[in-house]
């Protein structure tokens, strides 16, 4: 049963060989990652397959926002504080050089030890980690510098102190930020896009999404304790809910997967960063020359569009 | 360590609730009261003030002028994108509410007029489905906007949530970008929003429009927290404060303009929607 993400690829796929001589090479990257992202289509993800990127999107030794950092960019400036309270280390923010130009780029940073985890407080961001994206934002947007996000965060902090301080406006707000920039924006699920800690820094123009992210509106624990009264039905909750890539491309939430080494991103630092950066200077270049009050209406639109309903 | 025997405390003590309490008794204080009381009292009650749920349409009679409210878009339906199912499918999780409050969905949406001014209004109902914005309730809200910056009037929301609907999964997310994008072109039109949070506006609800008001206005006792008390207790263990996430303490922390109780409600509102129009 083709779904309509297959039938888009297919007729983006059917236009692409077509003007293959046209474009030249960057064609023919894209037409690869097309036929890589409908083979993965034509089979619907069982829910082995779906609990295994829950699995890998929280492998302990995935690459995590500065892995990629590392790799991909030069001259990386870190932004620090959100320059009224805090500086919430949840969140990393900054500036660098990206294929010959500034750019400016947020995400979430887990930790790898528990001290590391504990000062990130497990890439679960309290308010000012919000208020920090948005100043990184407005950054951005006085200077032009394309926007770069990295959704990886089990949610949004869920503590006394961050209710006191308007958690659930700040990342109202962040989104409202995002979704009033005239700068092209890329966000990119790398490890859990969970629920609204993980959309306050993912209005983008071009949302990507890595082959075994998971992307949802509540972790797979938190949906079974409510809807099965016991979080040990996690399986069966994100059976359900189904947070994996392929259901979220046919659903039109992201745009593209982005592909991972065969045995995961955790394999191999290296290669998964080539992959991504390879696909955000895709979607850059689909962005770049678009003036930036279109680039904000279609980005509203975009998101307008999003629901199913009769 | 032998145990301290308490139970001399509990002499006396009234029996614990046995099964559910009636709609109509307060959870506070226990009085209870007849419809046509609660319907006088704008449904508080008047032994301990204690604000009772208002149904969508119940609100709207409360707020605006008699027979100016006409209703947009209640034809819209959720359609189950991921035929979710859990112990029961969402598909009669979703018929069974709509047979029970009368709803499309858990909010309703159209034009009124307030003490003579126009405005919108985007009502959203607790009793269906926990008040859980799902794809229609994002689309109706969306409408909502269209329709304000339409007709150059004031759009007035009243959340009434648990947050994003998890039956529709990445969709009900995805409710949260969709109803800000509307707010913001709201914004650029230059159209007033008032946005009044009821309890509980908690998660998903909290996270995108109804903190987006021009003005905001909460419900005296309203809960209005991104992460519920259970979720903070469990995963933090901390001692949560007995006023945590209300409505008094997130005036007090600077979150809303104003906790109005509900008898003000419709002359507060009125006032906005006249500093809103003639601002114009």
């Amino acid at each position: 049963m083709p779904g309509e993400a297959e039938l888009r690829l297919r007729e983006r796929l059917g236009k692409l060989k077509n003007a293959g001589l046209l474009r030249g090479a960057r064609v023919s990257g894209e037409l690869e990652r097309l036929q890589r992202q409908l083979d993965k289509l034509e089979h619907e993800p069982t829910d082995e397959d779906i609990w295994r990127s829950v699995e890998l999107a929280r492998h302990q030794d995935r690459p995590y926002t500065l892995d990629y950092v590392g790799r991909l960019f030069e001259d990386f400036f870190e932004l620090h504080g959100d320059q009224s309270r805090a500086d919430d280390q949840a969140i990393v923010a900054g500036i660098a050089r990206f294929d010959e130009r500034t750019v400016a780029l947020i995400g979430q940073q887990k930790g790898r030890d528990i001290k590391e985890r504990t000062r990130r407080s497990f890439g679960m961001a309290y308010p000012e980690g919000y208020r920090k994206a948005m100043r990184t934002m407005e950054l951005a947007d006085r200077h032009g510098f394309p926007l770069l996000t990295f959704v990886d965060t089990p949610g949004a902090y869920p503590g006394v102190a961050a209710e006191q301080h308007g958690q659930g406006g700040a990342i109202a707000r962040s989104q409202a930020a995002m979704l009033r920039l005239q700068i092209p924006t890329v966000a990119c699920v790398i490890g859990e896009g969970g629920s609204g800690g993980a959309i306050a820094i993912a209005a983008a123009d071009r949302v990507l999404m890595q082959e075994n992210a998971i992307y949802s509106v509540i972790s797979p624990e938190g949906c079974a304790a409510i809807l099965w009264r016991d979080a040990g039905e996690a399986r069966k909750a994100a059976a359900a809910f189904k947070p994996d890539a392929a259901h979220c491309l046919e659903l039109g939430v992201v745009d593209a997967i982005v592909p991972e080494p065969a045995a995961g991103a955790h394999s191999d630092h290296d290669e998964a960063a080539r992959l991504l950066g390879e696909s955000i200077q895709e979607a850059l270049n689909d962005l770049d020359g678009v003036p930036g009050d279109d680039l904000k209406r279609r980005r509203r639109a975009r998101f307008r569009s999003l629901g199913v309903f009769a | 360590m032998s145990r301290i025997d308490v139970s001399i405390e509990h002499k006396g003590a009234p029996e614990p609730q046995q099964g559910k309490r009636h709609a109509n008794t307060c959870p506070k204080c226990e009085s209870h009261y007849r419809d046509d009381e609660l319907e006088q009292t704008l449904n508080v009650c008047g032994q301990c003030g204690h604000h009772f749920a208002v149904p969508a349409r119940t609100r709207i009679g409360q707020l605006v002028d008699e027979g100016s409210f006409v209703e947009e878009a209640a034809e819209l339906r959720s359609e189950d994108p991921l035929g979710f199912f859990d112990l029961r499918p969402y598909a009669e999780r979703l018929a069974e509410a709509e047979l029970k409050t009368g709803l499309g969905d858990a909010m309703v949406i159209g034009q009124a007029a307030i003490e003579g001014r126009g405005c919108e209004l985007a009502v959203m109902d607790f009793t269906f489905m926990g008040g859980s914005m799902g794809s229609v309730v994002g689309e109706k809200f969306s409408r909502a906007c269209d329709g304000a910056i339409e007709r150059n009037v004031p759009l007035v929301s009243v959340s009434a949530s648990g947050g994003a609907r998890m039956q529709e999964g990445i969709l009900a997310l995805m409710q949260l970008p969709k109803t800000v994008a509307a707010v913001e072109d709201l914004r650029d039109a230059g159209v007033g929003l008032i946005s009044v949070l009821t309890h509980p506006t908690t998660g998903g609800l909290l996270a995108s429009f109804a903190s987006l008001g021009d003005v905001l206005i909460a419900e005296p006792g309203a809960l209005m927290s991104f992460a519920g008390p259970r979720v903070v207790q469990q995963t933090t263990r901390e001692k949560l404060p007995d006023d945590f996430g209300l409505a008094e303490s997130n005036y007090r922390f600077g979150h809303v303009d104003a906790v109005v109780p509900r008898a003000e409600l419709r002359a507060t509102v009125a006032k906005l929607v006249r500093l809103f129009s003639d601002a114009r």
